[in-house]
């Protein structure tokens, strides 16, 4: 296998030089500040592209893509699936769930079965934390992570930090409160580096049980008192509180959550006048956020950021894949 | 049978403190004389002389902990490879763990692990009983029973004596066949799901964690059922510096207890887990830096008793998956002694005092009579060079398995024979004696 860096004998053009010098997107721990400007300005283009009539250029054409979600997800694939047809690429869906567990197929045999169809792409995601580390070790093709486990979801902070930019026209120096479940979520962690990579502040607001050790020294800040840690900031960003984390173990009950931590319009109040609210999706609604704030079209993201997902998607495609310049069968 | 003069060489005698240059003479596979002055009698001619030029001879070291997949994953590890992978890392007494399938929790299992092991016969092979039936944690092994057949003590395994009464029970009855109770001292509860040190690693790499207070927990508790009971009481692989506080604390009120710690509780930190090595997924986990420290000087001032290699094979299917999903544990039989004399090239231990901890301290424990050169007992010994500088190199390990944390590892000091009652065992130099023989190390 040639080194990641041989492949940039042609970099993608017309970002002023600027060259994306990775093979894949594991995560956003890595990635430098240039990447990450890179990344969203492209993304900002395909912004446009998306709302036009014609919504697709050739750019992956003759290209393939590949979606294996190990785990349930509609949001994340469609965007994906959307993201790589638009872009003229042919796109498969593999949901493997259970199937081929059942089956004794390991993680392993599975990447080099569909490594061995020489696709340009895959978009993996995995329960497991690191499963698509190991996987991006035994294929030729560029892989993105679609997230794993409580890693990181590194297109969910991009398309997210696309949103607050076109919103706010800047990153540096914004005050970002991520609220509840960050123990379980790898958007919370995605979100992190990137937000700290990008020179804006994070707070974190949770209870202590769905807070995961030695966070704070991520560089972030604490709070379990949900208004003094959203107090003056300019976005919230609520988590998602999975159903079988909400009745005992982790919390006590959805009611008691929800009072404490739940994001309505009272509690919003501490925020700046016009800060922003965000929430990867799918909604609890009633348990970690409002319907009456989550449907504020003045201050609720959550629809941008799906449309964003698409174009953050479409971006990170588009630049993985434009800098292959040799079929991988001649490198292996 | 023809006697053997290793003369020239550097002998180390834990059991007597003995560090001194000399030889020793061995004899129908029994030490014969040993000290600086051997004197050989000119008229025998029957004298094989080995030069050992100035290497270190010691006592064949003593490994109470290993785990041998056999019977039950014999493509793992066998009886019979884990005694040539012994041999090859100096090894020549060791005790496996009953976790195997079936698990030994009976006597003709145990009859016939001592019997598969005394077909190779390269090495003592001393088995544990499980404590409790299945390992469940529940109804207590027959001890007495057991315990004549040979079982050298009563473990669960890589699993903890959850249950207090359980464990109270056990102490208590295995008092009456002096027997010791070795525990995995880890609390399940706090440890479920978590497969990484908790802290700042683990929560960056979305792995669940195992607190570092599971494990002291475990020891205090366990500390106060055998003020409780009077039984004899052995934590094993200690990896926490809380834990090693709360043994040094327990042995200054006088109670009966020992532990030990493994090589990668003192050689490694939780670092080696970064990019999801699997290699490096322990039980229990690889700890921080703190603990690690802490841990060395729980060996240096004798708190901790012995160090085992807590070997553990696993295939590749066990490995190449997603971190949490790997079974823990590294093989260390081979590189037990070459990652262990780092302690004393970093000088955070004698020479002396480290043998102490790889040959009788263990066979104490476990009430065995090795681990010395005492005149009249067998000759099990290693004599290696202790600066020999080479790296870890697992394609050539005689274990059935390439599971180490220790991959590539620059080391110093390689085994160069080991004798096992007077029989070359293992020799780095010549033809091994045994088929498939490799060398663990290469030469840097």
């Amino acid at each position: 296998m040639t080194d990641a860096l041989s492949q940039l004998a042609q970099p993608a053009s017309d970002d002023d030089g600027r060259a994306y010098p990775h093979r894949h997107l594991l995560g956003i721990e890595g990635l430098t500040r240039p990447d990450i400007d890179l990344l969203l300005d492209r993304s900002e283009r395909f912004v446009a592209q998306n709302r036009q009539l014609d919504k697709k250029v050739s750019s992956l054409r003759g290209r393939t893509v590949i979606n294996l979600f190990f785990e349930n997800s509609t949001r994340t694939r469609t965007s994906f699936e959307l993201a790589g047809k638009r872009l003229g690429g042919d796109v498969i869906n593999m949901s493997v769930g259970t199937s081929s567990i059942k089956k004794g197929e390991s993680l392993i045999d599975t990447a080099m079965t569909l490594n061995a169809m020489h696709p340009d792409a895959l978009v993996v995601r995995h329960s497991e934390s690191g499963a698509v580390h190991l996987l991006a070790e035994k294929v030729n093709c560029s892989v993105i992570n679609a997230g794993d486990g409580s890693h990181e979801h590194p297109t969910q902070a991009l398309l997210d930090a696309l949103t607050i930019r076109r919103r706010k026209g800047r990153l540096e120096g914004l005050e970002v409160a991520i609220c509840g479940d960050v123990a379980h979520s790898r958007v919370a962690r995605s979100n992190i580096h990137l937000l700290s990579i990008m020179g804006a502040r994070v707070r974190l607001v949770a209870p202590p049980t769905l807070l995961p050790s030695g966070i704070e020294r991520m560089g972030v800040e604490v709070h379990h008192d949900m208004e003094r840690g959203i107090a003056g900031c300019d976005i919230v960003m609520m988590l998602r509180l999975q159903t079988e984390r909400m009745k005992g173990s982790f919390v006590p009950s959805v009611r008691e959550y929800f009072r404490y931590f739940g994001l309505d319009v009272d509690k919003l109040q501490a925020a700046k006048p016009d800060a922003l609210i965000m929430h990867p999706g799918p909604m609890n609604r009633g348990v970690e956020i409002d319907s009456l704030v989550a449907d504020d079209i003045d201050r609720s993201l959550i629809r941008e950021q799906v449309e964003m997902g698409v174009a953050v998607r479409m971006a990170i495609l588009d630049i993985l894949v434009s800098n292959q310049t040799e079929p991988w069968a001649k490198n292996q | 049978m023809r006697a053997t003069l290793y003369k020239n060489a550097r002998l180390l005698d834990p059991a007597s403190g003995l560090d001194a240059r000399g030889a020793l003479l061995v004899r129908d596979g029994k030490i014969a004389e040993v000290g600086p002055q051997v004197f050989v009698d000119a008229i025998q001619a029957d004298v094989e002389v080995v030069d050992c030029n100035g290497r270190c001879l010691a006592p064949g070291l003593v490994d109470m902990r290993v785990q041998v997949r056999e019977p039950g994953d014999e493509h793992m590890e066998t009886l019979a490879s884990a005694q040539k992978a012994a041999a090859a890392g100096g090894v020549t007494t060791f005790a496996t763990l009953p976790n195997t399938n079936p698990i030994i929790d009976d006597v003709s299992l145990l009859e016939f692990v001592e019997r598969r092991a005394m077909e190779v016969g390269i090495a003592n092979v001393h088995p544990y009983a499980a404590a409790t039936k299945g390992l469940r944690g529940e109804e207590m092994t027959e001890f007495g029973m057991l315990a004549e057949s040979g079982a050298v003590a009563f473990t669960d395994g890589e699993k903890a004596i959850a249950d207090a009464l359980v464990m109270r029970r056990a102490l208590s009855y295995a008092s009456i066949f002096k027997r010791t109770i070795v525990q995995h001292p880890e609390d399940p509860a706090l440890a479920r799901e978590g497969s990484a040190n908790e802290g700042e690693t683990a929560t960056r790499l979305g792995l669940a964690g195992i607190p570092a207070v599971a494990e002291v927990m475990m020891v205090e508790r366990d500390l106060r059922l055998v003020e409780l009971t009077g039984g004899r009481y052995h934590a094993a692989h200690l990896s926490t510096g809380a834990a090693v506080d709360a043994i040094r604390q327990a042995k200054k009120r006088g109670l009966p207890v020992t532990c030990d710690t493994a090589p990668p509780y003192f050689a490694l930190n939780e670092g080696a887990v970064v990019d999801y090595r699997t290699f490096a997924r322990l039980s229990p986990p690889l700890r921080s830096e703190q603990d690690r420290l802490a841990v060395i000087a729980g060996l240096a001032d004798g708190t901790i008793d012995a160090i085992a290699s807590d070997h553990a094979p696993h295939d590749q299917d066990s490995k190449r998956v997603p971190f949490a999903q790997a079974e823990p544990g590294g093989v260390g039989l081979e590189t037990l002694l070459a990652v262990s004399l780092d302690l004393v090239h970093t000088e955070a231990m004698e020479l002396i005092d480290l043998l102490h901890r790889l040959t009788v301290a263990p066979a104490r424990i476990l009430g065995l009579p090795y681990g010395t050169l005492a005149v009249g007992g067998d000759a099990d010994m290693v004599i290696f060079d202790l600066n020999r500088a080479g790296k870890v190199d697992p394609d050539r390990f005689a274990s059935k398995s390439r599971n180490t944390p220790f991959d590539g590892r620059p080391i110093e000091g390689r085994v160069w024979r080991t004798v096992y009652r007077g029989t070359t065992v293992y020799d780095v130099d010549t033809e091994p004696p045994l088929p498939s023989r490799r060398r663990a190390f290469v030469d840097a």
